[in-house]
C-alpha cells in the first residue's frame, strides 16, 4: 500500500521529470545547451516509485540518462538545468552538463557517463553501509545495456557474496542506441540473470508506479535484514531518442507512438490515482501545471546565471586540506 | 628506530591506522589467512577480523568501484591487487571513476582511497606481471602516485597516503619487499608527498631513479666515485605530486643529468624530467641529459632475458660518464 501523501510525491516528481526533460530538449534545439543529454521520458516511474522509498541519508548511483533519478533523489531543477547549461551556479559548477550531476548531501553518488560504471560504486557504498551497521541502503540504476558490462557480473557477484544492503535496478527501455536488446542480451528477461548469483531477481512494468514500487519493497526489506541484494528489472521504453539529436531511425514511429499514447506512465499512474478517488483530475492537473513553471523558472534560472570563470578551472582536481 | 622489511613497514601502518582510525579497513584478494601473496596483512585479520580484513572475489574493477563507492560513504578504504598489472583490469574505475569524481562532481566528493600493491621485475613474473605502470597514471589528474624505494619510505609514505583525502595508487616493488631498513617507530611518522629526497649528494652528475632504481643508481654512484666522478642521487619518492625544483636545483649545481626508471623508456615519466630541466635548467646544462629506461618490449620470463631489458648498473655507469665527457 502506498500512502495517499506518498503517492501525490510520486506524481509530482514524475511531472517534474517529465517537464524538465521537455524544457532540456527545447533548449537544445534552440542551442542554448550543448554535449551529450540523454532524457529520461517515458521511464519516469521507475525513479519516482524507488526514490519514494528512500531517505537522503540512502544512496544511489545513476546513469548517462540520469536527470530523472537525480530529480526524485532530491535535485532542484534549477541547479540542475544550470549544470546542463554549464553554468557556475549549477550542481558541478559547470564541469560535468548532463551526465555526472552528484550531491552527496542528498545521497546521490552521482551519474555516471561509462556505461555500467556507477554499479561498483553503488556496491561500495553498500559494504559502507554494512560496516558502519547504519541500516542505510543503495541503489545502483542502470540500464539493459549496462547489464553486458563486466561491472555488471563482478558487482552482482560481490553483493551477493557479502550479503550488502543494495538494489540493482535495471531500466530495460529496450535499447541501446539503436541495438535491440535481443541482438545483444542473451536472455529475454535480464531479471534471469540473478539465478547466476543465487539472488531474487524480479522483471516487472516499468511503466507501472505500482509494480516498482511494491517490487523495490520487498527488496528494501530483504536488503535490511541482511539477506543481500535484489536485482529487479523494469520493463520500460524512452520515447524520446537516445540523445537529443537522435533521429531514430532504428525503430518503427508507430511503436513509438503506442508507447507514449497509450503506455505512458504517468497517465497510467493518473488514471489510477482518479480512478481510485485518492484525487481529482484537476487536483492533478495543478501539479503538472506547477512542475511546468518549475522546469521553466529553472531554464530561466539557468540561462540567468553566470558561467564558471576559466582562472578556477584547476579548482578541485585534488582535495586540499 | 626499528630495523624492518618493506613487507613489515607495510604491515605495520596498516595496521597502526586501522587501530587510529575504524574507517580504514583493507580489501583485497587472498589477504585474510594468506596475508597477501607478499605478506603485507600478514595475521592483520586476527586482530581486526575478516570485516575490515577483506578478501575479495577476483573482480578487480568491483573491488576498486566498491572503494571509490565506500570511500564516498565516509570509509577510508585500501584495495589491494596482488599486481598492479591488475589496475588495467580496473582501469575505468581508477581512471574515469576514483580520479575524477573529485572535479566532475564540483569539488564535493572526497575519494580517501589507496590502490597498493607491488609491481616490477625480479620474480619471473614475465610480460603481464612485471610491468612498471606508474608512469601511466601520473598522466590522469586527479590520482596521487607514490613509488617507496625503501622500508622507511614504505612506512612514511604509506602512513600519508591512508590519511590523503584523495585516491593514491601505491606502487611497492616486489624485489624490495626483503630489504631491510631502519623505520622510526613514532605511529605518526608520515613521508609528505612531493618532497623528493637526496639519497647522496654530489657535484658532478644528478642521477634520478626511483623504486629498485635508487638502489641502482647509488651502485652506479659507487662505481662512478672510483673514477672520480661525484654523482647525485635523487628518489623522488612520488610521482604525483612531482618534485621537480629538488631536481632543477641539483642540475643547476652539476650540469649534468641522467634520468633512469624500470618503466618503459618510451614516453617513461624520464621523459617529463628532461623536459623540465631543459625548461628550468637549460643554460646550467653541461651535456645533453641522458634518459634510460626498459626497452619497448614486453618483459620476458627468462632472467637473463629480463635484465636484458631494463636498465643495468653499468648503463647508469656509462651514461653518467658520457654526460661528463669521459
Amino acid at each position: 500500500m502506498i500512502s495517499k501523501e506518498r503517492k501525490f510525491w510520486i506524481y509530482e516528481i514524475m511531472n517534474k521529470i517529465r517537464y524538465f526533460e521537455l524544457k532540456a530538449l527545447r533548449l537544445f534545439e534552440e542551442n542554448k545547451l550543448r554535449g551529450s543529454v540523454h532524457l529520461y521520458a517515458g521511464e519516469e516511474a521507475v525513479a519516482a516509485a524507488v526514490c519514494s522509498q528512500l531517505t537522503d541519508d540512502d544512496y544511489i548511483t545513476s546513469t548517462h540518462r540520469g536527470h530523472g533519478h537525480c530529480i526524485a533523489k532530491g535535485a532542484e531543477l534549477d541547479k540542475a538545468m544550470a549544470e546542463l547549461m554549464g553554468k557556475e551556479t549549477g550542481y558541478c559548477k559547470g564541469r560535468s552538463g548532463s551526465m555526472h550531476i552528484a550531491d552527496f548531501t542528498k545521497g546521490n553518488l552521482g551519474a555516471n557517463a561509462i556505461v555500467g560504471g556507477g554499479i561498483p560504486i553503488a556496491t561500495g557504498a553498500a559494504l559502507a553501509a554494512k560496516l558502519q551497521k547504519n541500516d542505510k541502503v543503495a541503489v545502483s540504476f542502470f540500464g539493459d545495456g549496462a547489464s553486458n558490462e563486466g561491472t555488471f557480473h563482478e558487482s552482482l557477484n560481490l553483493a551477493a557474496v557479502w550479503k550488502l544492503p543494495i538494489i540493482f535496478v535495471c531500466e530495460n527501455n529496450g535499447f541501446g542506441i539503436s541495438v535491440p536488446v535481443a541482438q545483444s542480451t542473451s536472455v529475454e528477461n535480464i531479471s534471469d540473470r540473478a539465478v547466476g548469483y543465487g539472488i531474487p531477481g524480479v522483471t516487472i512494468d516499468g511503466n507501472d508506479v505500482f509494480a516498482v514500487y511494491e517490487a523495490f519493497e520487498t527488496a528494501v526489506k530483504r536488503a535490511k535484514s541482511g539477506d543481500g541484494p535484489t536485482l529487479i528489472e523494469c520493463k520500460t521504453y524512452r520515447t524520446l531518442g537516445h540523445w537529443t539529436g537522435d533521429p531514430q531511425t532504428y525503430r518503427d514511429k508507430k511503436d513509438v507512438e503506442m508507447w507514449r499514447d497509450t503506455k505512458d506512465p504517468i497517465q497510467l499512474f493518473k488514471k489510477r490515482l482518479v480512478d481510485a478517488g485518492d484525487f481529482t483530475a484537476a487536483e492533478l492537473d495543478t501539479v503538472e501545471e506547477a512542475a511546468k513553471a518549475e522546469a521553466d523558472a529553472a531554464a530561466e534560472f539557468a540561462i540567468n546565471s553566470p558561467n564558471p570563470d576559466p582562472a578556477d578551472v584547476m579548482d578541485d582536481v585534488f582535495y586540499e586540506a | 628506530m626499528s630495523k624492518k622489511t618493506y613487507a613489515t613497514a607495510i604491515r605495520d601502518v596498516i595496521a597502526e591506522e586501522m587501530r587510529r582510525d575504524e574507517n580504514v579497513f583493507v580489501m583485497g584478494e587472498d589477504i585474510e589467512l594468506l596475508g597477501g601473496i607478499f605478506g603485507c596483512t600478514r595475521d592483520l585479520y586476527k586482530e581486526f577480523g575478516t570485516d575490515r580484513i577483506r578478501n575479495t572475489p577476483i573482480s578487480e574493477a568491483a573491488m576498486v568501484g566498491a572503494g571509490v563507492g565506500a570511500a564516498c560513504a565516509g570509509m577510508r578504504p585500501i584495495v589491494e591487487l596482488m599486481y598492479m598489472d591488475f589496475t588495467l583490469v580496473a582501469a575505468d574505475q581508477i581512471i574515469n571513476q576514483a580520479a575524477k569524481t573529485r572535479y566532475i562532481f564540483g569539488g564535493k566528493a572526497k575519494i580517501p582511497l589507496v590502490i597498493r600493491g607491488q609491481q616490477g621485475i625480479g620474480r619471473g613474473n614475465a610480460a603481464t606481471h612485471s610491468q612498471s605502470l606508474e608512469t601511466i597514471f601520473m598522466h590522469f589528474p586527479g590520482i596521487k602516485v607514490a613509488c617507496p624505494s625503501n622500508a622507511a619510505d614504505a612506512a612514511g609514505l604509506l602512513r600519508t597516503a591512508i590519511r590523503d583525502d584523495n585516491p593514491v595508487m601505491f606502487f611497492e616493488h616486489k624485489a624490495l619487499y626483503a630489504s631491510k631498513f631502519e623505520v622510526p617507530d613514532d605511529p605518526d611518522f608520515c613521508v609528505p608527498f612531493g618532497k623528493a629526497e637526496i639519497k647522496r649528494t654530489g657535484k658532478d652528475v644528478t642521477i634520478v631513479g626511483s623504486l629498485l632504481y635508487v638502489s641502482r643508481a647509488l651502485e652506479a654512484a659507487a662505481e662512478l666515485e672510483k673514477i672520480g666522478i661525484d654523482a647525485e642521487v635523487i628518489d623522488p619518492r612520488t610521482m604525483v605530486p612531482f618534485d621537480m625544483d629538488t631536481i632543477i636545483e641539483s642540475v643547476k649545481k652539476t650540469g649534468k643529468l641522467v634520468v633512469v626508471h624500470e618503466a618503459h623508456k618510451v614516453a617513461g615519466w624520464g621523459a617529463e624530467v628532461v623536459s623540465e630541466v631543459v625548461d628550468g635548467a637549460f643554460k646550467y646544462l653541461d651535456a645533453a641529459p641522458i634518459h634510460l629506461g626498459a626497452k619497448a618490449c614486453p618483459l620476458p620470463f627468462n632472467i637473463e632475458l629480463e635484465n636484458a631489458v631494463v636498465p643495468s648498473v653499468q648503463q647508469i655507469v656509462e651514461a653518467a660518464k658520457k654526460v661528463c665527457y669521459r
